[in-house]
């Protein structure tokens, strides 16, 4: 006879971050998962649930209440009384460096909670690592938007083309050992600063 | 000589003051340590990343470690407590709603517990036979000061919390929306937010932690056992920059400075002028009415960064009488030894420090400030007493719980 699937709670403010978490818990077979997204209504909540395992983001604020919750009060049939594997130091910091916390029911049998940290982990590194990249992906485009606002300026106050406006700045850049979208951002800065709407003449 | 990092969590409240100023006064500098302080939104976090080694000491509620050595958390972290990080600083704080009911059964305006407690007993009461709920209290964490004081207070007026109380967590910046929302009737927490609830319309101070237990413990340098132990000069060069940022916390001269410090938006985040009723004991209670509580948080005077192991016995006390903990001798043993003086005189005498001629002391014994006798600097300590004029004597400990046995 198979095991009772296991109840899986996921509370986390992050609508995309539960959603890769869902999806991963689902591939692996598990069909019992809750998404909650804020603690509203909470403890009525994990009663119905009735949660084998629990997995909160640890940007939660009410992480202390939530953990009170589990260990103090009748919200939970079984008390949860572990934070992963108490003996398994490696999983507990790669769960904190990742930003997941687990807690798990007394008594569950570690080879069947495993698989379902380590996922979590690595979906919460691989959420972190696509929020980096889209960051990079955003400042990246703001780059190129501020560069071609410097050839701009560079076209209308010198008088030149644009790939001789573009050589310039690179060459700035080079000269300076900074990056063309910080040259081109003090460019565009201090040209705003000379806008002649801004002009006091005495 | 080669500088050593430590770095430090901290959850935003004002009580961080002194960890602050070992930082950005330059005490820690001075004591060839750089000082990193990591702002945290949970006790919880607090734990687990002093557990795991990301933080060596932190700021921390004063009977966590005690909670943590004694296996009462998800994540075991040992920790000792070589300093305490000032005496004082909560408040009890109520709805308008509760608040007009408490007036009317003749609660003073005062800030006097006695006469709060008992019109709050007598509001439950009422309550109860017209077959009204709970009244909601929220407190910050089950091992805190808060949790154990807010209860005490309750209990001596006649109210069994566990039963006639809905008690609650709620974190420290999310209480005053709580009481506006009406998902709580009061709460207990230090400051600035009591004076945040104030300032925005929605509470009233009803006491405070100094009225409750005079010069009573709140918050504590925790420290990572291993850590300690393995970098003991470290440890002591850290205590005594933190020492001297106490008495920089203390110079009234200081005080505008130190608001403004701890309004950065790194640290507390909220204006300055929350920070200064709490540095002044100036409370702001309702609206524009201002009361003044004496030692309402003392940084320095009255040896408040020593960590008296009747403090921690007067907590671990507590557990036992809310069922968090079983009192056995074993246990006695490792809330006493959480607590460490011995390092704080280590460390503090090459500095001249006030030290207390004894580890610990029967709170309440104190009814007026009392010079005491002192390894280096004079020492004034108290008073101390518990409203209800009860004593906490650590070496009857043992008749003590069974007396609060219900």
């Amino acid at each position: 006879m198979p095991p009772t699937p296991l109840a899986i709670l996921v509370l986390d403010e992050n609508h995309i971050r539960s959603s890769i978490i869902e999806a991963g818990l689902r591939e692996a077979g598990h069909d019992n998962v809750t998404i909650l997204h804020d603690v509203e209504g909470i403890a009525r909540k994990v009663a119905e649930i009735n949660p084998d395992v629990i997995v909160i983001d640890l940007e939660n604020p009410n992480r202390d209440m939530l953990e009170n919750m589990f260990q103090f009060t009748r919200a939970v049939r079984r008390p949860i009384a572990m934070f992963v594997d108490r003996s398994d130091q490696a999983a507990i910091e790669a769960a904190v460096d990742a930003g997941v916390s687990a807690y798990v029911v007394d008594g569950l049998r570690q080879e069947r909670v495993k698989p379902i940290v380590d996922m979590a982990v690595s979906r919460f590194n691989a959420f972190s690592r696509l929020s980096r990249e889209l960051e990079e992906a955003r400042s990246e485009l703001e780059g190129r938007k501020v560069i071609d606002r410097a050839k701009g300026i560079l076209m209308r106050s010198r008088g030149i083309s644009e790939e001789e406006a573009y050589a310039l700045l690179r060459k700035t850049a080079m000269n300076q050992n900074r990056k063309i979208a910080e040259v081109a951002q003090s460019l565009v800065m201090s040209a705003d600063l000379l806008a002649p709407g801004d002009r006091h003449e005495p | 000589m080669s500088r050593e990092t430590i770095t430090a969590g901290f959850i935003p409240l004002l009580d961080a003051a002194i960890m602050v100023v070992a930082r950005e006064q330059g005490f820690a500098d001075e004591e060839g340590l750089e000082l990193a302080l990591v702002r945290e939104t949970s006790w919880a976090n607090i734990r687990d990343r002093l557990a795991i080694g990301h933080f060596q000491v932190a700021h921390m509620l004063a009977p966590m470690p005690i909670a943590f050595n004694l296996g009462l958390t998800p994540l075991p972290a040992p920790t000792i407590v070589p300093m305490a990080l000032g005496l004082g600083g909560n408040a009890v704080t109520v709805s308008g709603e509760l608040w007009r009911n408490l007036e009317a059964e003749g609660a003073s305006a005062d800030l006097d517990p006695r006469s709060a407690g008992e019109a709050l007993r007598r509001v439950v009461a009422r309550r109860r036979s017209a077959g009204r709920p709970l009244l909601r209290f929220a407190v910050v964490h089950p091992h805190s000061g808060h949790n154990y004081e807010l209860r005490y207070w309750m209990a001596a007026c006649g109210i069994d919390p566990d039963v006639e109380i809905d008690m609650v967590i709620v974190p420290p910046p999310l209480m005053a929306d709580a009481l506006e929302n009406g998902s709580i009737d009061g709460f207990c927490v230090g400051e600035p937010w009591n004076t945040a609830a104030v300032k925005a319309g929605h509470g009233r101070i009803l006491t405070a932690k100094a009225a409750i237990w005079r010069s009573s413990p709140e918050k504590v340098l925790g420290v990572s056992a291993g850590w300690g132990e393995a970098r003991p000069d470290t440890l002591a060069a850290l205590l005594r920059a933190m020492y001297r940022a106490a008495q920089w916390c203390a110079d009234a001269g200081n005080r505008s400075d130190l608001a403004a410090m701890l309004a950065e938006p790194g640290y507390v985040g909220r204006p300055s002028e929350w920070m200064l009723p709490a540095l002044s004991g100036d409370l702001q209670i309702a609206g524009d009415a201002v009361t003044r509580v004496e030692d309402f948080f003392l940084p320095f005077a009255k040896a408040a960064t020593f960590p008296w192991k009747s403090h921690a016995l007067w907590f671990y006390s507590q557990m036992a009488r809310w069922g968090q903990v079983e009192h056995t001798p074993a246990h006695l043993a490792t809330a006493s030894g959480t607590y460490r003086p011995d390092l704080y005189r280590l460390a503090l005498k090459p500095l001249g420090a006030a030290l207390p001629g004894a580890n610990a002391k029967v709170e309440g014994a104190l009814r007026t400030a009392t010079p005491v006798g002192s390894a280096g600097a004079s020492l004034t300590l108290g008073p101390d007493g518990f409203f209800d004029e009860s004593l906490f004597d650590p070496d009857q400990i043992d008749a003590y719980i069974a007396a609060q046995a219900r």
